[in-house]
């Protein structure tokens, strides 16, 4: 068995549609030296480092040596590690790998993207398989619209039931500071907003964002003298179905299922909505909202909408999902799930402010790549046995 | 550097980096097969029977190579879809696709997993799961799945 892995402290830039005023080495570097504060260590003081985007997105194929000077890598041992939309808590994954091993005390795991810099649906359409997919690929927005339109199929779900997923998020991020958008919208404003691809709409949609994001993990040696209320790491599983867009069913999530049926069981969570108290959940579509909850057991199939109907995932519900304003609010992609797993230590080691869940002690996170891939990592404050 | 300066960004101009994927033996057949016959095939699994379209070598859920290639109809009906109303740059053309446009799954007759293509109707308000579709095929021809023009609906 590994050593046990914390995570002592996070860091984040604001979330911006645009930072022409920072490279990518500069940006990394605000994120890097935010968690350095935030656990009150320097560089000299991190063992190696862990970094990922979406290197088709900036054109840059050799992140990890090209960023040595805003990452504070240099002559230290770094791994770039890029898996699409779950790069985030790959990264994440790989940090706590590192720790867990024993080689390694303190690892600083680092995601970032600039959106900005060339077009995301095209350049997302290069992820995909070049023969089979791309000539008729619809791109991010096209991929979650099939899935969204299947389970209206299935469940008939409607566009009202997707816009509450939105609303919810957008009026959770007018308490972060850090998001990109702060709407304060209503279920009549995205049904209003122009259709980008049946059945989403603008406004059920996420940003293309600049930003960045750091996390510290620490091994059981060092977490408790790092921070006072360290996130202990209580699982990670990540899981991957299909080669060709085609191959898996739709209205639902597999590789989220599983994933997530993988780690209730191993660490004994049978009833997930009462036995969490906060969730940071990658939903890129206010659509995933509905579908992906009930993959990570909180509803039974096609009552998704209920969760955020009676108010059970608003932040005075029995499980805040999102308090930060998900991914509909900020989305910089190779630091977005990060960001889910900074959010969830913010929660644990109660430095949420304005949206911090009173007496969080247990979250999970969750990344999503592609059409079907899934990264889960569960979270809690009490030092695992 | 406190002192406001302009911020500039440099674009990387128009050089194109080509690629040449081989295809394999699999994906060509079913490319031959498009080009020369205007047939789609699959290949089945020998133990699970799954069939899979595009073919490929290897069953995923059985980690088993498969050899049954199987030939389909052209004809299945619509999974899911969705119309796509905003323009983006097709990274390999470099162009504009038109909009607005239908992206659907296929269930072709036989097959087990969804072909991707586009459908001939772009109004989500008459597209309904279930309808059936027919593939439509260029009259040109060149061992590339747009060698499928699209699918046309042929029955609601």
């Amino acid at each position: 068995m590994g050593k046990r892995v914390a995570i002592v402290g996070t860091g984040q830039t604001y979330m911006r549609s645009a930072r022409k005023d920072v490279n990518g080495q500069e940006l990394i570097n605000e994120a890097v030296t935010a968690a350095l504060a935030d656990a009150e260590l320097t560089m000299k003081d991190i063992d190696a480092v862990v970094i990922g985007n979406m290197d088709h997105f900036e054109g840059i194929n050799y992140v990890d040596s090209w960023s040595v000077d805003g990452s504070g890598g240099y002559l230290k041992p770094i791994f770039k590690v890029c898996t699409g939309g779950t790069t985030g808590t790959t990264v994440a994954m790989c940090g706590y790998y590192h720790v867990a091993s024993g080689l390694f005390d303190r690892v600083l795991a680092i995601g970032w993207e600039k959106n900005s810099e060339s077009d995301t649906t095209g350049a997302i359409i290069t992820a995909f398989d070049p023969v089979l997919d791309r000539p008729t690929f619809g791109g991010a927005v096209g991929g979650l619209a099939l899935t969204a339109q299947r389970y209206m199929h299935l469940y008939g779900a409607t566009e009202e039931d997707a816009a509450l997923v939105a609303v919810r998020d957008r009026k959770h991020a007018l308490n972060n500071p850090y998001a990109h958008l702060r709407l304060e919208i209503t279920v009549e404003d995205v049904m209003k907003s122009p259709m980008i691809s049946y059945p989403i709409k603008y406004l059920d949609m996420c940003p293309r964002t600049d930003g960045a994001c750091a996390v510290v993990f620490a091994s059981e040696d060092v977490a408790e003298k790092i921070a006072p209320q360290p996130a202990w790491v209580l699982g990670v599983v990540n899981r991957h179905n299909w080669t060709i867009t085609g191959d898996p069913d739709l209205g639902s999530l597999e590789s989220m299922a599983e994933a997530a049926a993988v780690l209730y069981q191993k660490l004994g969570i049978k009833e997930p909505l009462k036995e969490f108290d906060v969730m940071e959940l990658y939903f890129p579509s206010s659509w995933a909202g509905l579908m992906w909850p009930e993959d990570l057991g909180l509803a039974k199939r096609g009552e998704g909408a209920r969760l955020i109907r009676e108010g059970i995932t608003g932040m005075d519900g029995e499980l805040p999902i999102n308090p930060s304003g998900g991914v509909t609010s900020s989305n910089p992609i190779g630091a977005t799930a990060l960001l889910r797993v900074a959010e969830c230590a913010i929660q644990i080691m109660g430095k949420g402010g304005q949206r911090q869940v009173q007496g969080a002690k247990t979250a999970l996170a969750t990344g999503f790549g592609g059409c079907s891939w899934s990264d889960v990592m569960i979270f809690g404050a009490k030092k695992p046995s | 550097m406190a002192e406001k300066k302009e911020l500039l960004t440099v674009q990387s101009g128009e050089a194109e980096q080509p690629f040449n994927w081989a295809m394999g033996r699999y994906v060509s057949k079913f490319m031959t097969e498009l080009r020369d016959n205007k047939r789609i095939v699959g290949v089945r699994c020998p133990q699970c029977k799954k069939v899979y379209v595009p073919p490929r070598q290897v069953c995923a859920d059985c980690f088993l190579p498969m050899e049954e290639i199987v030939p389909l109809s052209g004809q299945g009906s619509i999974y899911c879809f969705t119309v796509l109303s905003f323009g983006f740059v097709d990274p390999d053309t470099g162009k504009q696709r038109p909009v607005p446009y239908t992206w659907a799954f296929i269930k072709l007759e036989g097959a087990d997993t969804c072909l991707p293509h586009f459908v001939d109707l772009a109004d989500p308000k008459k597209l309904k799961v279930g309808m059936r579709v027919e593939a439509v095929f260029e009259e040109q021809r060149r061992g590339h799945l747009l060698d499928i023009k699209h699918f046309k609906v042929i029955e609601g």
